[in-house]
């Protein structure tokens, strides 16, 4: 105990953080370390494995031990991979139903959210019970019956039953992410506008969505995210290959060129690239949103 | 002016008199925005939600191939999927299996990792980055990378266990190894678990750790008397979700094993698909998503139920 105090002190007079535990010896300071690399060794070899194959020619492939650094080292596996199917066109379809379902997503529980957040209104409480319940909600159980819907309204085959529903609600979880955000803004904001006569909307619009604006970017995040991912339902409602939206697109490759591990290495890793960089730009916003659904839930 | 004084003697008023004032114009305006704000919400959850849900148990007690008319069985559907159909018994236990082993083993590995993200660590954001990055990766790109992962011959996975001079198993081409395979995969997106539980972590105050090591606590102690305790609301909330997410599971199972081999990975909600859309029995798949509904809602709340015993709330006052 006197050690690790002195130590403590020692290190708040060098001007280093001090740790809330207690100040670690050099040898159980290692082991974290260590443990924190192999854990890391571990995740990252998957991606490795896909990166490495995506570059290998073909008979390279088949290899024991398999060769971790591709030599040659084949760029064009991409052009190749993204030729021999209509990337170019699943990559548009996938941007467009991702653009318009977070832009829907974003308005449409940014306005809920502050109903909820700053509205009094009879049954508030109860709504918003049944709101976080929706959560717990398998929504493969309203699958069959939406399905249902949306072919008698002709729409299977287009991307409303995609986009459309996010205008209407969006999601649960980014309701009471931005209500929580909105509980944060101090409550004087909305009162002052009040006075000088700001209806509600206005008061959402003006004054409190602009200081929103890191709990709407973590939301655009997430849902470019879970739109982009999507597979399931896309696969239910798109059944024209040119309709098809970059996951679809992929699973059809691997349907026609199941073994060719090179190629379709390399299509799953363009598949995702925008996801990886959207997570390397913003990933602060990530671990927030993570943060304030996960904790405060 | 004179409105608004009039609503700060009533809002008075109701206070001493304990009952319900009648609402005044403002507030009254404040309401009708607020049902505006929400109604987006309102109107989803109905059109999207409670009606489907409804529409499925209704769609459960018909016979319906889609392009013909419903025809009313009763409770015929479910039945046939009690008593009548081994692939639905079958379906339910490789879920439940599912779930049972990757719900425990992913929140032990997310809370070690948490743990030790909290720690004091050179590098730490490039870790963190590096252990949450597979759970933004598309499903399906994932899935391809394993298929190629769990080769038995050529995959990177055999040919480390071969370094030891074992033979590895033939994983998703195996009816014995599939669902394992699948489980120690979703161990790779752990990353989810890790953030909530990092959060958790970094909001229990400090001088709780101060007053135990004063009282004399080692970190195992603290350990299980602070860190443990002050973190089990946001075990709860991580437990629940993971256990609602596990019994979705589908992408993997369709793309990786196509539900075998054998059915040994033939999940519910790859059997519901599968009813549903390829071979459009409606109704039979209705009765089988209202199987799914109600078993995730019923361990959902047994687990909220249950959270009284185990789950520590600050600022509670004696155990009420």
């Amino acid at each position: 105990m006197a050690t690790g105090h002195a130590q403590r002190t020692l290190r708040n007079s060098f001007g280093l953080p001090s740790n809330r535990y207690q100040m670690l010896n050099w040898s159980s300071k290692a082991l974290i370390h260590l443990l924190a690399l192999a854990g890391a060794v571990a995740f990252l070899i998957p991606f490795l494995w896909m990166i490495s194959t995506s570059l290998k020619p073909m008979e390279k492939i088949f290899q024991y031990p398999p060769q971790w650094m591709p030599d040659p080292i084949l760029w064009r596996n991409y052009i190749e991979a993204l030729t021999v199917m209509p990337f170019g066109l699943y990559f548009r379809n996938s941007i467009y139903v991702t653009v318009l379902s977070v832009v829907g997503q974003i308005l449409s529980s940014a306005v809920v959210a502050y109903g909820f957040a700053r509205l009094r209104f009879p049954g508030r409480n109860i709504l918003f019970i049944i709101l976080l319940a929706t959560m717990m909600l398998p929504w493969q159980v309203t699958m069959i019956p939406l399905f249902i819907l949306y072919r008698s309204l002709d729409w299977i085959n287009t991307y409303y039953p995609l986009i459309v529903p996010n205008f209407l609600g969006g999601s649960p979880f980014f309701i009471f992410l931005l209500r929580q955000f909105f509980l944060t803004l101090p409550l004087e904001l909305d009162e002052a506008a009040k006075l000088d006569g700001c209806g509600p909307f206005r008061i959402l619009w003006q004054i409190l969505l602009p200081l929103a604006i890191p709990g709407l970017t973590t939301v655009a995040i997430f849902s470019f995210l879970w739109n982009w991912n999507e597979f399931l339902w896309p696969l239910i409602v798109l059944n024209d290959v040119d309709k098809w939206t970059i996951p679809l697109g992929l699973n059809g490759f691997r349907d026609q060129y199941g073994t060719d591990w090179n190629h379709l290495m390399a299509a799953s890793f363009v598949a995702s690239l925008p996801v990886i960089i959207i997570f390397f730009m913003f990933q602060r916003y990530f671990i927030q949103g993570i943060a304030t659904t996960g904790a405060k839930g | 002016m004179l409105s608004r004084q009039a609503q700060a003697g009533q809002d008075a008023d109701g206070v001493t008199a304990g009952k319900r004032p009648r609402m005044s114009g403002i507030a009254r305006k404040e309401a009708i925005a607020g049902y505006i704000a929400i109604s987006p919400w309102l109107l989803g959850f109905m059109i999207f939600q409670l009606a489907p849900i409804l529409g499925a148990f209704y769609i459960s007690s018909t016979e319906w191939r889609i392009l013909s008319a419903p025809e009313f069985i009763g409770v015929r559907n479910f039945d046939k999927l009690l008593f009548n159909d081994d692939l639905f018994w079958q379906s339910i236990k490789v879920t439940v299996i599912y779930v049972i082993f990757r719900v425990p083993i992913s929140a032990m590995l997310s809370l070690a990792l948490a743990l030790l993200m909290n720690q004091q660590l050179a590098g730490r954001r490039l870790f963190r980055t590096i252990y949450y990055l597979p759970a933004v990766i598309p499903l399906v790109a994932v899935s391809m990378m394993w298929i190629w992962i769990f080769n038995p011959e050529y995959g990177v996975l055999n040919s480390l266990i071969r370094v030891f001079g074992i033979e590895g198993p033939q994983w998703i081409h195996s009816s014995r190894w599939a669902l394992p395979a699948l489980i120690i995969m979703s161990l790779w997106q752990v990353g989810t678990g890790m953030v909530i539980f990092l959060a958790g972590l970094q909001g229990i105050p400090a001088h709780l750790y101060e007053a135990a090591t004063i009282d004399g606590a080692n970190t195992w102690q603290r350990f299980l008397k602070v860190t443990l305790p002050m973190l089990s609301p946001v075990v709860l909330f991580a437990l629940v979700m993971n256990v609602i997410g596990s019994f979705q599971i589908f992408t993997q199972a369709y793309i990786m094993t196509a539900g075998g081999p054998g059915n040994a990975t033939l999940f519910l909600v790859l059997y519901i698909y599968r009813n549903a859309f390829e071979w459009f029995h409606m109704g039979y798949a209705s009765a089988l998503a209202w199987v799914l509904f109600v078993v995730v809602l019923v361990i959902s709340l047994a687990m909220l139920r249950s959270s009284e015993h185990w789950v520590h709330y600050e600022g509670r006052v004696g155990g009420a």
